[in-house]
């Protein structure tokens, strides 16, 4: 985990090169949403620039967008979360939800140590 | 407990139908079924019985309070069906020719005219079958407002985020693009951030007054002069109108066109027991553009116009839920104005009784005076016990009271939203109080007993994971 990055939207990013990264969702934002029973992704292929809406995730409270930490192309989503939105529940970390590639832009992008000091200020 | 069809015996039965008095026919073989009809075959005490297990099942507004915020589950006056079932409005038939309903077309007009002056817009049009759906109706006004005018370029419909989740979705659904602008303090229209979002692509702006912090936006004429100058259009969401019927107009504060529900305002069922109806109000600027039929008054005789050259076309079939709008004539009719006005000013006094009641206990986000409905975050107590608004929802019910509106709006963590409505008397909140606090000192005292509620209902905890994935919702007859 010491590789990821973080937003101030709950979204992690583990870039695996300069220009491809993977995104999902963080612990915080999965014990806040509580069980997730939907998942809406992009498709391979689409365009997304950094804080526009990649899809969204339903839990039993609410609907909530998920943020493109990254403006990038996507390259590949993880459909098994379509079938099992629950993974993102119990592996926050393993279960990304997109992978960008030819990123060309990002967010501003929080260390662990500053992300876990940002999370400290919501609570 | 079981379903009818699992009760149902073959050869017993409660229809006793009298002698054959015509001559018998054989029926053409393709004329007939080809598999018995899968009716219940019960005696009528065991339907009677059925029902009523049922009904005992069912919590609504007959049986105690029912504080769910933005809902407005006020008390349904049972005279409102008395009138609605008499035969000139129940017994007829929406083909009929006018000239043989024109007590009910002169109720439609009536009702038309009073929601005018309640409202301060000009027309109504009672096709919408709910709020959203007329939500969807204003926002295709909007739309031909603005495609009639040749200003094509504007497809953004601008929503605050503590607006209600409809509003951007009918705005999808009606084909613009939503614009989302955070909200200032207090939960009011962040002005700024509106004068940043406003342009030549807007087409107009959704606002729902008060909000649903239940707080009344005091810059509103600011508000929709920015919108208006910009050339877009002000909608307003009349879901919050009780609390300010009589005492305030939407058409008043700048708003163009609007939507009320009669199932919650004027007191028609709700929920399950519907159906709703939404009518939309406009000023006269986008009356060409609503839908037909309208009623029109000729002389001394009403009549349906079917025709309008402008006109976005039917919304619904024949002219919406017409018994519900007969129900909401009656209500109306019934309190009168001065009475309409008491009504929205005890909804107000109500709401703010039970906050002060509440706001030593809980954590009200939103301090100051309230409308009609308050939010109060449990976002400290889940902090401190674990116990999640969810769970004190839960244990709600094991007092006997219906769980206020959960987890909304979104911008508080942990939201209870009460709207207790006019229709609750004083000692009727003062046992709500006295509820929540007991039940927040269970939750501080026995967290773990709270999160395993409720423990007195017939159905305890579903699995809402499931409930939501793969709901069994029909029954396979066994083969």
């Amino acid at each position: 985990m010491s590789n990821l990055l973080f937003t101030k939207t709950h979204e992690w990013v583990e870039f695996l090169d300069e220009t491809t990264a993977k995104i999902g969702l963080t612990d915080y934002a999965q014990k806040e949403l509580g069980d997730l029973v939907f998942v809406n992704l992009p498709e391979a292929g689409d365009e997304i620039g950094a804080g526009e809406s990649i899809g969204d995730v339903e839990s039993v409270k609410a609907v909530s967008e998920v943020y493109s930490p990254v403006t990038g192309t996507v390259s590949k989503v993880n459909e098994e979360l379509l079938d099992h939105p629950d993974l993102i529940n119990s592996e926050p970390y393993e279960s990304w939800f997109v992978i960008f590639e030819d990123i060309t832009d990002k967010e501003e992008l929080l260390e662990k140590a500053e992300y876990e000091r940002f999370l400290k200020g919501e609570e | 407990m079981k379903l009818i069809f699992e009760k149902s015996k073959d050869g017993r039965g409660s229809v006793l139908l009298p002698p054959c008095d015509v001559p018998e026919t054989e029926l053409k073989s393709c004329y007939k079924r080809e598999k018995e009809l899968r009716l219940e075959a019960l005696p009528e005490t065991d339907i009677s019985r059925h029902y009523t297990e049922l009904a005992d099942r069912v919590y609504g507004v007959n049986n105690g309070f029912y504080p769910l915020g933005s809902c407005t589950m006020k008390y349904n006056p049972k005279i409102n069906d008395e009138i609605a079932g008499l035969p000139g409005f129940a017994d007829i038939h929406p083909l009929q020719p006018d000239q043989t309903v024109q007590g009910a077309l002169e109720g439609l007009y009536k009702a038309e005219e009073y929601l005018d002056e309640i409202t301060g817009m000009d027309h109504f049009t009672f096709q919408p079958a709910a709020g959203a759906h007329g939500e969807f109706t204003g926002l295709k006004l909007i739309k031909a407002y603005h495609e009639k005018r040749g200003d094509s370029k504007r497809n953004k419909i601008i929503v605050p985020d503590s607006a209600h989740g409809t509003n951007p979705a009918s705005a999808a659904m009606a084909g613009f693009e939503v614009i989302n602008i955070p909200s200032a303090e207090k939960g009011l229209v962040d002005i700024e951030a509106l004068k940043g979002a406003v342009g030549e692509d807007t087409a107009g702006f959704m606002l729902t007054n008060p909000n649903t912090l239940g707080l009344f936006d005091e810059n509103i004429l600011a508000i929709t002069k920015i919108v208006h100058e910009a050339g877009g259009l002000n909608y307003y969401d009349g879901a919050n109108l009780n609390a300010i019927m009589g005492i305030a107009r939407p058409g008043d504060m700048g708003f163009d066109v609007m939507h009320l529900n009669l199932h919650k305002t004027f007191s028609t069922p709700h929920g399950g027991g519907g159906p709703g109806s939404g009518p939309v109000g406009c000023k006269e600027v986008l009356a060409p553009f609503l839908p037909i039929p309208r009623v029109v008054k000729e002389g001394n005789c009403y009549a349906l116009l079917e025709e309008g050259a402008d006109s976005i076309g039917r919304v619904r079939g024949f002219y919406g839920n017409f018994l519900v709008i007969v129900r909401a004539l009656t209500y109306i009719l019934t309190l009168g104005g001065d009475g309409l006005k008491s009504t929205s000013e005890n909804a107000v006094l109500n709401a703010n009784y039970l906050m002060e009641g509440l706001k030593d206990t809980y954590t009200v986000p939103f301090a100051g005076h309230c409308m009609h409905e308050f939010v109060i975050s449990l976002e400290e107590l889940k902090k401190e016990t674990g116990v999640s608004a969810l769970d004190m929802a839960k244990a709600l019910l094991d007092y006997g009271v219906h769980p206020p509106t959960m987890y909304f709006p979104l911008i508080v963590h942990e939201a209870f939203m009460l709207e207790p409505t006019e229709t609750e008397s004083r000692e009727n909140l003062d046992r709500v109080i006295a509820i929540y606090k007991e039940l927040y000192e269970a939750a501080k005292n026995n967290p773990e007993e709270v999160k395993n509620s409720p423990k007195k209902t017939v159905i305890g905890r579903p699995d809402e994971v499931m409930a939501a994935r793969n709901p069994v919702i029909r029954y396979e007859f066994p083969v």
